[in-house]
């Protein structure tokens, strides 16, 4: 589902954000990505959604090798790829439902499918009753569910999350992950990159480890 | 399902002409939503560029109603024909004739000697010398209204000349200098009008370009997540075209009341000035395909103006 080989990235200026990685998560894994900051956690999500393109080496995702798309078709591929963030990237001047409807928009879909998967999405995260709500009278975990249920909302095939916990409690934290468990159930390839060590830990999946840009560790499950 | 050129599947990108439609109307009701709640912004930016409309449009109009005028009196310019002094009236009368069925002529006077001089008497006050010459020394004069087809300065000059070199005729004159002074100041008027134009359609463009850029910047956060989520650049663009699009269709009409206003307010004078020269002469406003082309080209230049800001600002920002 997501092949990376001898993958390097340099940035101008002559950071190397990667170097030379080589990995493979198989549709339907779960995959934890974890480093310090700085190790190319975030650096690597970005090649996946393409928000940056890789120096060297092949990226697949789909089945799609990445290097050979054009710009044009970027935003297709990110339909197919639901993305999550720290900070959670909602849009502050709309309600809750008409975040999670962004990407549905986007894609160009009816009103009435629209309003079922939202709906939908908002009943998996459990934020059924806040759909009116404006992102700003939330808490930090709810906001992070809205980020979710807007990542999810198009059932894409691959989500990326990147620390999705960093500004959660820890019994927040372990209710986001629960999520993530449950899309992986159905079915999603998830990769989370994260440096909650601990919270992994409980989870026994598999983690692919990063120190400076290079592939150190890969924990299998 | 495999790879073309090794790409992999290709992506579903059907296209649903019905939702296509559907999605530009709500993105055009949604933008001029955006606009409306912001009326004094919105009101200023339309009004810069109604002012700028408005200026070459009013004038344009008013240079109109001047070639009306100018095309009146052109019409109204006649030929003397002087005759050779030996030509007799009845020969006059004879060439009048032959001259009536020149498609460029309208309508022909013959002015005998007898009633030339008798006006002649009447209004140059010589009566007397006239009396000492003993024989009347004015020639027969024919007063012809060249038809409306040649009756434009250039077409008038030329039928003078030609009537000039009939064997009977001495003289054959025009008096246009004045028409023809008045075409080229209207022409130059034109053509600086134009310049104008072009000047401040410019100026449009940088008003809504600025504009346009300065709400890109504004809604930049907007953008970048849109992105994220999958939006192609057309999607990112289309509220902005809109944008432009409302502003200078506003624009427009706010040219237009302007215009209508000016005309107006020259309305009564110019009926009081014509009242002086006995003409029924009545300034006239914008006809029905000016007030379009205003309207439509003021919604043009906006959406130009919209899409040159968009096309150098919307590039530059990715999300990261």
């Amino acid at each position: 589902m997501i092949h990376f080989d001898n993958v390097s990235k340099r940035y101008p200026g002559g950071h190397e954000g990667l170097s030379g990685t080589s990995f493979r998560i198989e549709s339907g894994e779960m995959a934890f990505l974890t480093g310090h900051s700085g190790a190319g956690k975030s650096t690597l999500l970005k090649l996946i959604g393409l928000l940056e393109r890789a120096s060297r080496g092949q990226v697949w995702v789909n089945e799609r090798n990445l290097n050979k798309l054009s710009n044009r078709d970027i935003p297709y591929h990110r339909r197919e790829v639901g993305m999550i963030f720290q900070d959670h990237r909602l849009l502050h001047d709309r309600t809750v439902f008409d975040n999670i409807a962004l990407p549905l928009v986007v894609a160009g879909i009816g009103h009435q499918e629209i309003r079922r998967k939202v709906r939908a999405a908002l009943d998996k995260v459990g934020l059924l009753n806040k759909e009116k709500v404006y992102p700003m009278m939330l808490s930090g975990g709810e906001q992070q569910r809205v980020g979710i249920a807007r990542a999810v909302v198009t059932r894409p095939p691959v989500i990326l999350a990147d620390e999705p916990t960093g500004n959660l409690d820890p019994e927040l934290s372990r209710e986001i992950m629960d999520l993530f468990m449950q899309f992986n159930q159905v079915g999603v390839t998830l990769l989370i990159a994260t440096h909650d060590i601990s919270l992994i830990e409980t989870l026994g999946r598999r983690t692919l480890v990063l120190r400076q840009g290079k592939l150190v560790g890969d924990t299998p499950a | 399902m495999k790879a073309r050129n090794g790409r992999g599947p290709g992506f579903n990108r059907r296209f649903n002409p019905r939702g296509w439609v559907i999605r530009h109307m709500q993105v055009a009701l949604a933008s001029l939503g955006r606009l409306w709640r912001v009326p004094l912004a919105t009101f200023m930016t339309a009004a810069v560029i109604g002012i700028a409309i408005a200026l070459p449009g009013a004038m344009n109009t008013l240079v109109n109603n001047v070639r009306t005028l100018s095309g009146a009196w052109d019409s109204s310019a006649s030929l003397s024909l002087f005759l050779k002094p030996d030509v007799s009236e009845a020969d006059g009368t004879a060439l009048a004739r032959l001259l009536g069925t020149w498609p460029e002529i309208g309508t022909i006077r013959v002015i005998g000697r007898a009633e030339a001089l008798a006006e002649f008497r009447r209004l140059s006050g010589f009566g007397d010398a006239l009396d000492m010459l003993g024989e009347n020394p004015l020639p027969v004069v024919l007063l012809l209204q060249p038809s409306p087809s040649a009756s434009g300065p250039d077409a008038a000059a030329t039928l003078a000349e030609r009537l000039g070199k009939l064997p009977e005729v001495d003289i054959a004159q025009l008096d246009l200098q004045w028409v023809r002074r008045l075409h080229a100041i209207t022409r130059t008027a034109e053509r600086g009008i134009w310049v104008l134009a072009g000047l401040l359609s410019m100026a449009v463009l940088l008003i809504v370009g600025n504009t346009i850029r300065l709400e890109i910047n504004n809604r930049r956060p907007e953008i970048e997540i849109t992105k994220l989520v999958g939006a192609t650049n057309a999607f990112i663009r289309r509220p902005f075209l809109y944008d432009g699009l409302w502003y200078g269709l506003m624009g427009g009409l706010i040219a237009w009341v302007l215009i209508g206003i000016s005309v107006l307010s020259l309305q009564g004078p110019v009926a009081e000035l014509a009242g002086l020269y006995d003409s029924q002469f009545e300034l006239s406003g914008l006809s029905w395909r000016a007030s379009l082309t205003v309207l439509l080209g003021s919604g043009l230049l906006g959406l130009i103006g919209a899409w040159l800001a968009v096309g150098r600002h919307l590039a530059a920002i990715e999300p990261a």
